[in-house]
């Protein structure tokens, strides 16, 4: 059974429908890659999932359909999202929203894993008293993302990480990523425009378009796709 | 028909019942309703003019005051003064005036303590403002006390009713003193209204609301913040003092020295603005007619209970806040655009049929 | 000289009553980001339910502690039921709505209480001392230390607990809050709670240094309080503390000294205002983000 399988989902804003009826699935240890434009639906999609706006269609997770389901129910059944834009709570010190990142959990394990991710991410040990307002986009990108796995997550859900990060950030935040999956296991969502970097650390992905699912499967078909390299690899 | 020969069509239907509706007003109305009735009226109406002054600044220039109330009351104080004393200042005499003569001297010097205040207010904004202005309509009681009561305790302000009464010109037909207070409340009001609606579309009126919605922008453009800022505070004091002096006529006092009493006109003019509808042109002369009407219905719901008359008005407050956030001009708005665009849309459900 | 710590004293005991009404406005606005009017009159509900069990027999320091209990559920109930309907529309209407809770709260604490004085006990007893001229009264040292010690509490809560911690975040940022899986909803329910509870602890101790316990008894020292709260920032309970006290130990220093003012007091707080807000528009310990109006 996937770890996330979502069937016909519809959603938008109001009553401006931005997604028009898509499936896709994730599998347990995949990294999975939507691609698309601006104003494709990227993050809607992501945003439905999380319950953050209303949706149509079946979202199964870990074996409940969690269409519906408050934001906060969700996070606490296991997704974690990190949101366009970081989302870092800018009056918080890094190691506070690391702290915050663990609300769900009931263990007590929080500070062994705080030190786990300051030491997979030395950058912010060095700034753990410091503001996360304080900090470069890449260094709030990466906080984020630490913030999100500190509450051992089912699945992460990212959206457009690269987004506003100079090429070289992006870059090792991918490379990161593709460790985290490949070396802990940890399955996510990801969209983005950027495909090049994405693609690679991928298993499987697709395109969505003005809110349907145009073009899916293994990252190397995708990549190999010319219709996809013309569009989202700029060949 | 064209569509110009309906536009013309409207224009004259909209000016006839224009018309038809102030002739009420100023005429039938004043002539055959009693005092408590005009006098009521009249206070509406003055409670509008400053809330469409304060609309100015809040509604369409984004600066909350919760301190007009100083305003009026300096204002209603001038107006009584002048019309009450004999002053001699640096060889110049006067005093003992009519009302009307009053207005000048009131516009004028609520216009510059307007801009006085808003100078300072460059610098304070959102919420800090509201604060600061809430400061000068607690302070100001207290400072009027000071000036205006005199060594004895006493005021000085003791209106006779000559003073209060109407000008021999006047029609005697509306020369009550109610008829008198209620149709120079009546003449302001509208005066008022044509004011805000000729600067609702002027320039001003889009540099007002360029600045509330985003200064940066507004500067590049070349919109002068500083001149808004502090013109739509004069302007909008100015308003609130004309209100007062209208006060002086209808209530035939001016009573500035009570602390609640300019606290709670400061906020009868922010709750008429909001009622009515922010940044609409007839909206907050709609809710100084809220707030007026609604308090006394309040009060005569529960006759043997004045206690309850001020819950009943904050509760209806906060009902109307839920159900008309926009206001009551605002919320029509809404209301009519979702109104027409249910109607086109099921036209065009007739006219496309979905495909089987 | 003795005179001029005398006045200082009187100005910090006036003072700590301003900053703890205060610490209620900035802890709801760091929350729900409004300006809420009615603050004093949930005090004076408060208040109101102290002095009614007192006159029961109750003990007075269990009288407090009941009404503390009390205004936190109120507080949480009146988040939930009157403001969070309103709470994505424009902050003035909110602010319309805080007015209309203001009336409606004083309004029907007369027609539950009647609208009668009635004397305060408090829990305390009443002494004086008078080392080397100066007047030390125990109502002075009763409300620093009582403030003092909710500072600590508020203090511990915020920085020490993980709902102090969630309580930030949501006062920071709401929609990353909610993602990690904070329950925002109840949490400002919390945060109106503990507002309400701050409230009601300084009415209890401040109105038995007055002449007695009347309708309007709160509301001089709310406006005083927003000016502390301005003063202070809005942002900070710290400041909103050390605001009160400047406020109050100004306003005792000005009116002793210079009696020109007398009467016009309250031209003090709100003069300071508006001199500091002129240099540092963001209130003294303010950060420069706060634009919420």
């Amino acid at each position: 059974m996937s770890l996330l399988s979502v069937e016909q989902l519809t959603g938008g804003y109001g009553a401006v429908r931005v997604l028009h009826g898509i499936d896709f699935t994730v599998e347990q240890g995949e990294v999975v890659v939507i691609l698309g434009a601006n104003g494709a639906g990227k993050t809607t999609t992501l945003r439905a999932i999380s319950g953050l706006l209303d949706a149509r269609g079946r979202i199964d997770f870990d074996g409940n359909d969690i269409v519906g389901w408050r934001p906060e129910r969700v996070a606490a059944a296991g997704i974690a999202h990190v949101p366009q834009g970081r989302g870092t709570i800018t009056d918080l010190t890094v190691e506070d929203n690391l702290r915050l990142g663990a609300y769900t959990r009931r263990d007590r394990d929080v500070v062994v894993d705080l030190d786990h991710w300051l030491g997979v991410f030395p950058r912010l040990a060095e700034r753990r008293h410091q503001l996360a307002g304080s900090m470069s986009g890449g260094e709030q990108q990466m906080l984020a993302i630490a913030r999100a796995l500190m509450a051992r997550p089912k699945l992460v859900l990212l959206d457009e990480p690269s987004l506003g990060l100079a090429p070289i950030v992006t870059q090792e935040l991918f490379h990161t990523l593709g460790d985290l999956n490949r070396e802990q296991g940890i399955s996510m969502l990801v969209v983005e425009q950027n495909a090049g970097l994405a693609l690679e650390i991928a298993q499987r992905g697709y395109v969505l378009e003005t809110g349907s699912l145009v073009v899916s499967g293994s990252a190397a078909e995708l990549a190999g796709n010319d219709d996809v390299r013309r569009a989202y690899l700029g060949i | 028909m064209t569509r110009t020969q309906q536009q013309a069509i409207r224009l004259v239907i909209a000016v006839i019942a224009v018309a038809v509706v102030v002739q009420f007003f100023a005429w039938y109305f004043p002539t055959h309703y009693g005092p408590t009735d005009t006098r009521l009226f009249a206070s509406a109406m003055y409670i509008g003019v400053a809330a469409m002054g304060l609309n100015l600044l809040t509604g369409y220039n984004g600066q909350v005051s919760i301190g007009h109330g100083a305003f009026f009351g300096i204002g209603a104080y001038i107006t009584a003064l002048l019309m009450d004393h004999q002053y001699s200042w640096f060889g110049l005499n006067f005093g003992h005036q009519n009302f009307l003569s009053t207005i000048p001297t009131v516009a004028v010097v609520t216009f510059v303590i307007g801009a006085l205040v808003g100078f300072p207010a460059l610098r304070v904004k959102g919420l800090y403002l509201a604060l600061v202005t809430l400061g000068l309509a607690v302070v100001f009681p207290d400072l009027a006390t000071r000036f205006v009561k005199g060594t004895g305790g006493t005021s000085l302000v003791s209106l006779t009713s000559t003073e209060l009464a109407a000008p021999r010109w006047f029609p005697s037909q509306l020369s009550a003193q109610d008829q008198w207070a209620y149709t120079m409340a009546f003449a302001f009001a509208l005066l008022g209204l044509v004011a805000v609606w000729v600067l609702a579309r002027s320039r001003f009126g889009r540099s007002l609301i360029a600045v509330r919605d985003h200064e940066a922008a507004a500067a590049s453009v070349g919109i002068d913040l500083a001149r808004t800022k502090v013109t739509a505070f004069a302007l909008s004091a100015m308003y609130a003092g004309i209100a007062g002096s209208l006060s002086v006529l209808v209530v035939q006092n001016a009573s500035g020295d009570d602390k609640l009493v300019t606290f709670q006109t400061s906020i009868e003019f922010l709750v008429a603005v909001v009622i009515g509808g922010t940044a609409t042109v007839v909206g907050p002369l709609i809710g100084g007619f809220a707030v007026v009407y609604i308090q006394k219905w309040a009060t005569d719901a529960f006759p043997n209970k004045p206690i309850i008359s001020p819950a009943t008005f904050g509760i209806v407050l906060i009902v109307l806040m839920y159900v008309l956030p926009d206001g009551v001009v605002g919320g029509g708005r809404r209301l009519r655009g979702l109104a027409g665009r249910t109607l086109r849309a099921r036209r065009r459900r007739d006219v496309n049929p979905a495909p089987l | 000289m003795a005179l001029f710590f005398t006045q200082l004293l009187s100005g910090i005991q006036d003072g700590a009553v301003y900053a703890s009404l205060a610490v209620a406005l900035v802890l709801i606005f760091r929350t729900t980001g409004i300006l809420n009017f009615a603050q004093g009159e949930m005090a004076l509900y408060s208040t109101y339910i102290v002095w009614k069990l007192t006159t029961g027999g109750v003990p007075v320091w269990l009288a407090i502690l009941i009404s503390i209990v009390i205004s936190f559920v109120g507080g949480a109930v009146i988040e939930r039921v009157v403001i969070r309907p309103v709470e994505r529309a424009s902050p003035l209407v909110v602010v319309i709505v805080t007015i209309g809770m203001f009336l409606a709260i004083n309004s029907l604490t007369q027609l539950q209480f009647g609208s009668g004085e009635h004397a305060m006990p408090s829990f305390y007893p009443q002494h004086t001392w008078r080392p080397g001229g100066v007047l030390v009264s125990s109502d002075t040292i009763a409300l620093v230390g009582v403030l003092g010690v909710e500072c600590l509490l508020l203090y511990f809560l915020l920085q020490h607990t993980k709902l102090g911690l969630a309580f930030r975040g949501v006062a920071s940022n709401p929609e990353s809050s909610r993602l990690l899986g904070v329950p925002v909803g109840r949490i400002l329910m919390v945060g109106w709670g503990l507002a309400a509870a701050v409230g009601a602890l300084a009415g209890a101790l401040v109105v038995p240094t007055t002449t007695g316990l009347v309708p309007s008894s709160m509301q001089q020292i709310l406006v005083f309080a927003f000016a502390a709260a301005a003063l202070g920032g809005f942002d900070s309970v710290l400041g909103a503390v050390v605001a009160g006290l400047v406020v109050g130990v100004a306003d005792a220093l000005t009116t002793g000294y210079i009696h020109a003012l007398h009467g016009i007091d309250l031209l003090v707080p709100f003069g300071l205002i508006l001199l500091v807000l002129l240099f540092r528009p963001s209130g003294l310990f303010g950060s420069t983000r706060v634009e919420r109006v």
